[in-house]
Formats: C-alpha cells, structure tokens, sequence
C-alpha cells in the first residue's frame, strides 16, 4: 500500500501538485475541511496566496486541525506553504501555522516582472533543479535545527526541520519529479 | 548562473497560483483593502467598475496611475489592471509601474479594431477574454499568459459566460478526439492557430487557467461557473454594487472554494443583501455589446 498525501485545496496550484505527488507513487486526496485529514500519512500547503489561504482556514477550524496534524506528520510547503510554515514573517504581526523555525520575507524578490527561473543545487534531492520563483518569499534567517537544502544570490530557498519541508520556488511547475519524491519518502520514513 | 526572467512558464505560473481563487475589481485603496481582507487572491485596480462604465457612455481608458499606485500600495495581494485593447502604450505604462498581471480588455474602449498587443514581446503576463476556442486561441498566440471568458461585463448577469466557459470546453473537448487532418480544418473553421490547437490536442486541455468574468453577481453564480470548468472567478461590478460589499466579497470568496457544498452556499447566501440590479440582454443594443470588440 502506498502512503496516502493530502493537498490543502483552498486554492492555488492544487492539481499540480497531486499530479506530481501520483507520479511520484503516492495517492493523492484533497483538503477542504478538517474531516478531510484523516488517513492522510503527510500534507502539501501548495502555491497560491498565503493571506487567502489563512483567512479560509480560520473560518471553519481547519487552522487548529492542520497545526494538530503537522504535530505527527510531515508537511511539505511551497512558496505561499512555506510562509504558512515559518514561525516569522516579515512586517506580519504573527505567523501562521509556525511549523518551521524560519524567518520570511514575503514577494522577496520583487513583484511579477521579477519572477523568474533559475538553475539551484538542492542538497540531497538534484544537482540541477529548475526553480521557478513567483512573487516568491525567501528565508532571512533560519534556527540551527534547521537544515538548508539550497540556496538563491545568498538567500535560502529550501530547507528542512525535521519532517517539515519548505520551498520558496514551485516544485509542481515543473516535470522534475526529485522533490516529491523526496517528500513521499519523508512520509514514508515518518509511517 | 542563469536566471531568466518573463518566462512562458513564471507568466502563465502566476495565473496557475490563482487557480481557485476571486479576483475582484477595484477603483480605490480602501476597497482594495476590503477585497484582501476578504480573501481576494488578486485585485483589479480600475478607475470605474464595468457598470459605471457603462452608465457613464464616452471613451474608457487606462486607470490614471495613482490609483493603480495607491492600490498597489495597499495590499500584498497582487494587483492587476487593464489595458486597452491594442494599446501598446497603455500596457508598457502599466508593465512599467510593475503591476502583476495585465487585462487586455473589452470592458475598456478599444484602441485598435484591429490588432491586439503582440503580449509576447512583454515580460509581464496578460489576460485576456474569448468567447470561443477560435478567440482563446488566437490571443494565446499572442501570448496571452491566462484567459478568462468575456461574458457581458457590468450587467450582473451570468448567462453570457456561461456560454462562453461551455462553448470553449466543449470545442476543447472536440478537438481532443478530432484526427490530426480533421484538426487542420477545424483550425481554418475556427481561425485559430493549428499549433496551439495541436497543443491542446495533446495536452487534453488549455495551455492556459481560464478563468470565468463577466456578469458574477451572486455567490451562487460563482460555483456555477466553477462547477461548469472555470479555473477560476473575476467579479467585477457585482461587489461593490452591492449592499454589504465586505459580506458579499467574502461570500463569493467561499462559494468559489467550496462551489459543491451546497449547504454551505446556502449558508453563506443568507443576509448578504440585495445584488447588483442586472440587465436583460434583450436590453442591449449592439454597440453596448462589449464581448463584441476585439474578437
């Protein structure tokens, strides 16, 4: 039996994301509610927009079901996923689900006419990995339980804590399959 | 190392991100701010909305850029705004000022009743509307980044996009099980280009999110475009012509996530007031008809 991951879907990149998570030989169900997280081995926050995303988690208690979740399994967060993870952003009262031990900066690299793909090094998943950075945050600063994966001019853009894992560009954009793999065998490890 | 910037891939990713989401029209900060709050995933920040344009009659151009500054300014969400279509000038302002997505629209007065801006040359991403495959595809073509349907913008009235987000699946549909020769004629019928046909044939979908606009007015209109294959919703007039805009924001925000659950649409739909009035398209004369230009 395969593990079975969910993909929070509020919004954003959703099908990408279960596509690749399929091809990567895991089954794949959709969050909406909190109901929807039980039998699930692991969880995917998606790309998309983190103030959104928020905002309908807290209208029906899946907030406080997911941060409950994530207590036991692991959770995989691009781009808007990472901002939900980090346990401070910048010029934010607040984080949201503080899963993970970063500081952020939000639309870091500049608005739309700066997004943009480059080549990145990500430790133990590629060597050559295309990252596709939309209005993406970057990490600031980072706990030393923190372990960073790769890195962008400087900034950190992927890292990992433990059975948390976060990146600022969107893996689901691209055909490589490398990091959901990585994250499926995560899920496994932690079964 | 190499970064590249105006991608194919991180214009048509943006509209990816949106996928699920609302976004709405706006014509200043504050509303801009109660659209956010509500859980918008973008704004469109336009000078008036399509009713107003409408009722106002004359020529309808780019938003004067202090409001789309002042939008900017803001909110964090990204924020969107129109062009005329055809006109160049008014996108390479826009592009300048570093908005997030450009609308090449027919709700503005068009610049050219010929061309449209060859988007491909830009490094920000457009959206543009269609009506039917042959539209959607002659704009992707273009490069358009993201479609939505065109609807009849300021009219509170959904039936327009909703044939355009049928006719558009279902010529998609057509062209999936259609023979390669079959495919050629079909793009001649449709004056669409035969390689982003051909795309679709072998993608089994859009290149592109579609997106459906033009007449939303009510929470239940927006699952019923979700529930017809939208990607997802732009509303423009039907908010802030409403009675309780930051209710009614909020309501379509979630009757767009959760289009199935109908208990919860129901739930939602309750005290939001009354919406937009709405106009009878047998009420339309034919050069009221904004879906009309720039085909």
């Amino acid at each position: 039996m395969s593990v079975r991951i969910g993909v929070l879907a509020l919004q954003g990149a959703v099908s990408e994301h279960v596509r690749a998570l399929e091809n990567s030989g895991a089954q794949v169900s959709l969050v909406k509610d909190a109901r929807d997280l039980a039998g699930l081995s692991g969880l995917v926050l998606p790309g998309g927009e983190s103030t959104m995303m928020r905002k309908l988690m807290d209208r029906y208690g899946l907030f406080e079901a997911v941060q409950q979740f994530a207590e036991q399994k692991p959770v995989f967060g691009t781009c808007a996923g990472l901002i939900l993870m980090a346990k401070q952003i910048e010029g934010r009262k607040g984080p949201h689900l503080a899963l993970l031990d970063i500081d952020v900066k939000r639309n870091a690299f500049g608005r739309q006419v700066d997004s943009f793909e480059a080549e990145l090094s990500i430790k133990g998943v590629s060597e050559a990995y295309t990252g596709v950075f939309i209005r993406a945050p970057y990490v600031k600063s980072a706990g030393k339980n923190v372990e960073v994966l790769a890195t962008f001019e400087g900034h950190i853009v992927a890292c990992r804590q433990g059975r948390y894992l976060a990146c600022a560009f969107h893996p689901e954009l691209t055909d490589n399959p490398a990091l959901h793999r990585y994250f499926v065998d995560l899920v496994n490890a932690y079964q | 190392m190499v970064v590249q910037k105006g991608t194919e891939r991180v214009k048509r990713g943006m509209a990816e991100m949106q996928k699920g989401g609302v976004i709405m029209d706006v014509v200043n900060a504050e509303q801009a701010k109660i659209a956010e709050e509500a859980g918008a995933t973008a704004v469109m920040a336009l000078e008036r909305v399509p009713s107003d344009i409408r009722k106002a009659g004359g020529v309808a151009r780019m938003a004067d850029p202090t409001i789309v500054e002042q939008v900017q300014n803001a909110v964090s969400i990204p924020v969107m705004a129109k062009a005329r279509i055809g006109h160049i000038v008014e996108a390479r302002v826009l592009e300048a000022m570093k908005v997030d997505y450009i609308d090449e629209s027919e709700v503005l007065t068009p610049a050219d009743d010929v061309f449209h801006i060859d988007k491909k040359a830009f490094t920000v991403p457009f959206v543009c509307g269609c009506r039917d495959l042959g539209e959607a595809a002659r704009r992707i073509g273009e490069g358009a980044a993201m479609l939505r349907t065109k609807g009849e913008p300021g009219t509170g009235n959904i039936v327009e996009a909703v044939r355009h987000m049928r006719l558009v699946n279902s010529q998609v549909r057509k062209v999936v099980a259609m023979s390669p020769d079959e495919l050629m004629v079909y793009a001649k019928e449709l004056g669409a280009p035969y390689e982003i046909l051909l795309q679709i044939k072998e993608a089994g979908r859009l290149p592109v999110v579609n997106f459906a606009a033009g007449g939303v007015a009510t929470p239940a209109d927006a699952a019923l475009m979700m529930e017809l294959g939208a990607d997802g919703v732009f509303v423009g007039s039907g908010i802030f012509k409403s009675e309780n805009p930051a209710k009614f924001a909020r309501s379509i925000v979630e009757a767009t996530t959760y289009y199935q659950d109908y208990e919860r649409i129901a739930e939602l739909s309750k005290g939001i007031g009354t919406p937009m009035k709405g106009i009878d398209m047998s009420h339309l004369g034919p050069a009221e008809r904004m879906q009309d230009r720039g085909i």
